[in-house]
């Protein structure tokens, strides 16, 4: 889905604190690699590697490839994100939700959600703090752990069940989203979760994740 | 050395017909009396006629290095067994696994690459499309972020060999077209800096990266140690970002839309996360640090007389060339540089080499590997420090190897080295 700029991200992702991490590179494509114009001029462009984005023979296009139509991108444009942009149209209630798991998720995830024997999706424990760095064996769930609630429905709508993936209905995997959400006591029984509530919704762990500040040289971090 | 079975020659040349490459069973049974004659030593190889030429080479019998599966074994994920292999390069046939919804059946005549949405021209691309752009091929490794976390542990187990500890590792020669390349062809948006890469296997297993490492290195390969890629590592294409971890170059891969911001998918946020000491977790932590590990001797090794042995292993950064290896063989109170096997690749596993005089006593053995930017190896304690003892992935702690008095090699990460 074309994402639009303002949502939910955490403030380290939004426009103008992201040129450390590729709106530079963006710049340096669009002014040397891709313009009609392109000036070919990058020194070294004979070298064969990293970096170099045209070598001086060649054209600014070489005509290989097929326009892709309309519904060709909808057709495989399945992905959600925190902003709901182009979240598809359906809606499912906690009570719907219940019946979508005990009848396709339990025999995995357990009749609570906790017992496994895949992941572990349910479990607020502990409460306070984020102790998962200071010692192993915290079982992480989408309570205790995961950022954002549009999560859900992107990799359900992806992945589950394992044994039949993708075959749940847009309804049907709102109506799951919202029961997981509510087995984790983020949503209230009533809730009714669609393209405007689940990205409206905010997880326990969202303010959790920090950029990567690994950048090599002497440091150990 | 027997012979094999004839059910085992009948098996192997049997694939052969219906693969059409035998054409009748005279040819058949011609290729059985060959697959017999390399399956059998003689006593004097001078005095019996050789084995004919055939269609598909195969080990020597007594040679037949396996993926290793673990107890119980996983159908998720497989391993290298890198102690049993020389140089660099992974048969592909090795080459560690890790799938998410297992291998898909791919057709490679419907196959199509689609790149869509900050660009100016949406575009798909079939592989005989992929094949006609320039082309580039390159040696690197691919590991799994989670790779070494046997070794993360102060309790870590003695009996652990080369493979349950760095197994999800693995080096090719990689070869296909430059993402950036392909990119020209679309016209990327200004304002764009993020893509989402997904896969065509059953968990459609999606991961955003930064643009500026699509524009870099990045490629979509096709090919694999001269091959087309394995379907374990993607057939017939995957993204390949190298020096990062292996969950995020897609295998199988069937769509990039460009974008301005991260999709947070659950490979990006639930896993593949670094929780910390301090409440938090990295994330989008892409670069795997550098690393090293002594792959002889080791766990299960028995060093039969003291005398002169070669330790060796392998060393490999995510940020560049490996630019020095050191060993001690006491325990890190005395560090010796050790050889460097050409090629010294970026981002690719170098093979290190050092010759040492046992002198039949107890011994610990170490190697710490040094890269481009002047980053060392740490050991666990240092690492837990800046991490803590619960983070996850990325584990790149000096391995530690004890050589008792017997001969006998065990993992040491337990005795507190």
């Amino acid at each position: 889905m074309n994402r639009r700029l303002l949502g939910p991200a955490p403030q380290w992702l939004k426009r103008g604190r992201l040129a450390h991490i590729g709106l530079l590179a963006a710049t340096t494509l669009v002014s040397y690699g891709c313009g009609p114009n392109a000036p070919n001029s990058q020194s070294g462009a004979a070298v064969s590697g990293a970096a170099v984005l045209a070598r001086p023979e060649w054209p600014s296009s070489f005509a290989i490839g097929h326009d892709a139509t309309p519904a060709q991108i909808a057709a495989l444009d399945i992905d959600f994100g925190p902003d709901g942009a182009g979240a598809p149209p359906g809606s499912g209630s906690v009570a719907e939700g219940k019946v979508v798991y005990d009848t396709k998720c339990v025999g995995c995830h357990g009749l609570t959600g906790q017992e496994g024997p895949n992941d572990r999706l349910v479990g607020r424990e502990p409460r306070d703090g984020f102790p998962f760095g200071e010692s192993r064996g915290i079982r992480k769930t989408i309570g205790n752990y995961w950022p954002y609630a549009t999560t859900i429905f992107d990799y359900v709508t992806r992945a589950m069940p394992m044994t039949s993936p993708g075959s749940l209905t847009p309804d049907e995997v709102y109506a799951v989203a919202a029961y997981i959400l509510f087995l984790n006591e983020i949503i209230p029984e009533d809730a009714v979760m669609n393209a405007e509530t689940l990205p409206a919704v905010v997880m326990p762990a969202r303010d959790r994740f920090v950029p990567d500040d690994r950048v090599g040289g002497p440091e150990v971090r | 050395m027997g012979k094999i079975s004839r059910r085992t020659m009948l098996g192997a040349t049997g694939g052969l017909i219906a693969g059409g490459l035998l054409k009748t069973r005279a040819d058949a049974l011609a290729a059985e009396e060959g697959v017999a004659r390399l399956q059998t030593t003689q006593a004097d190889p001078t005095k019996v006629l050789g084995a004919p030429t055939s269609v598909l080479g195969q080990r020597a019998p007594g040679e037949q290095p396996r993926r290793q599966m673990g107890t119980p074994a996983t159908t998720a994920s497989s391993r290298t067994p890198i102690e049993q292999l020389q140089g660099i390069i992974t048969p592909a046939d090795l080459h560690f696994e890790r799938h998410h919804a297992g291998v898909p059946a791919i057709d490679p005549d419907r196959y199509e690459l689609l790149i869509h949405g900050m660009v100016d021209r949406p575009m798909t691309f079939t592989l005989d499309d992929l094949k006609r752009f320039p082309a580039e091929s390159r040696l690197c490794f691919v590991e799994c972020s989670g790779n070494g976390g046997a070794a993360y542990n102060r309790n870590a187990a003695r009996e652990r060999a080369p493979w349950q500890i760095d197994g999800l590792l693995s080096t090719s020669e990689w070869t296909g077209v430059l993402l950036s390349t392909l990119l020209r062809e679309v016209r990327v948006d200004r304002g764009a800096s993020w893509l989402l890469a997904e896969g065509g296997d059953a968990a459609v297993m999606s991961r955003s990266i930064p643009l500026e490492k699509a524009l870099d290195d990045a490629m979509i390969a096709y090919g694999q140690n001269g091959e087309a890629i394995r379907p374990a590592q993607g057939y017939p294409a995957r993204l390949l970002l190298p020096g990062w971890e292996g969950n995020a170059q897609v295998k199988w891969i069937r769509r990039l839309e460009i974008s301005d911001r991260p999709s947070m998918t659950r490979e990006e946020t639930s896993k593949y996360t670094d929780p910390l000491a301090d409440g938090t977790a990295r994330q989008f932590s892409f670069v795997m640090d550098a690393k090293s590990i002594i792959t002889f001797p080791a766990f299960p090794n028995v060093l039969p007389e003291r005398g002169w042995w070669e330790i060796t292993g392998l060393a490999w950064s995510g940020r560049g060339r490996i630019t020095r290896v050191e060993v001690s063989t006491d325990g890190g109170r005395t560090w010796a540089p050790a050889q460097l096997q050409e090629p010294v690749l970026s981002k690719c596993t170098t093979r290190f080499r050092h010759i040492w005089n046992w002198d039949g006593g107890e011994a610990l053995l170490m190697s710490r590997a040094i890269d481009e930017t002047g980053y060392v190896q740490p050991d666990l304690e240092t690492q837990i420090a800046a991490r803590g003892a619960g983070s996850s992935y990325h584990y790149n702690t000096i391995r530690p190897w004890r050589v008792e008095a017997d001969g006998r090699v065990f993992f040491a990460q337990g005795e507190g080295a």
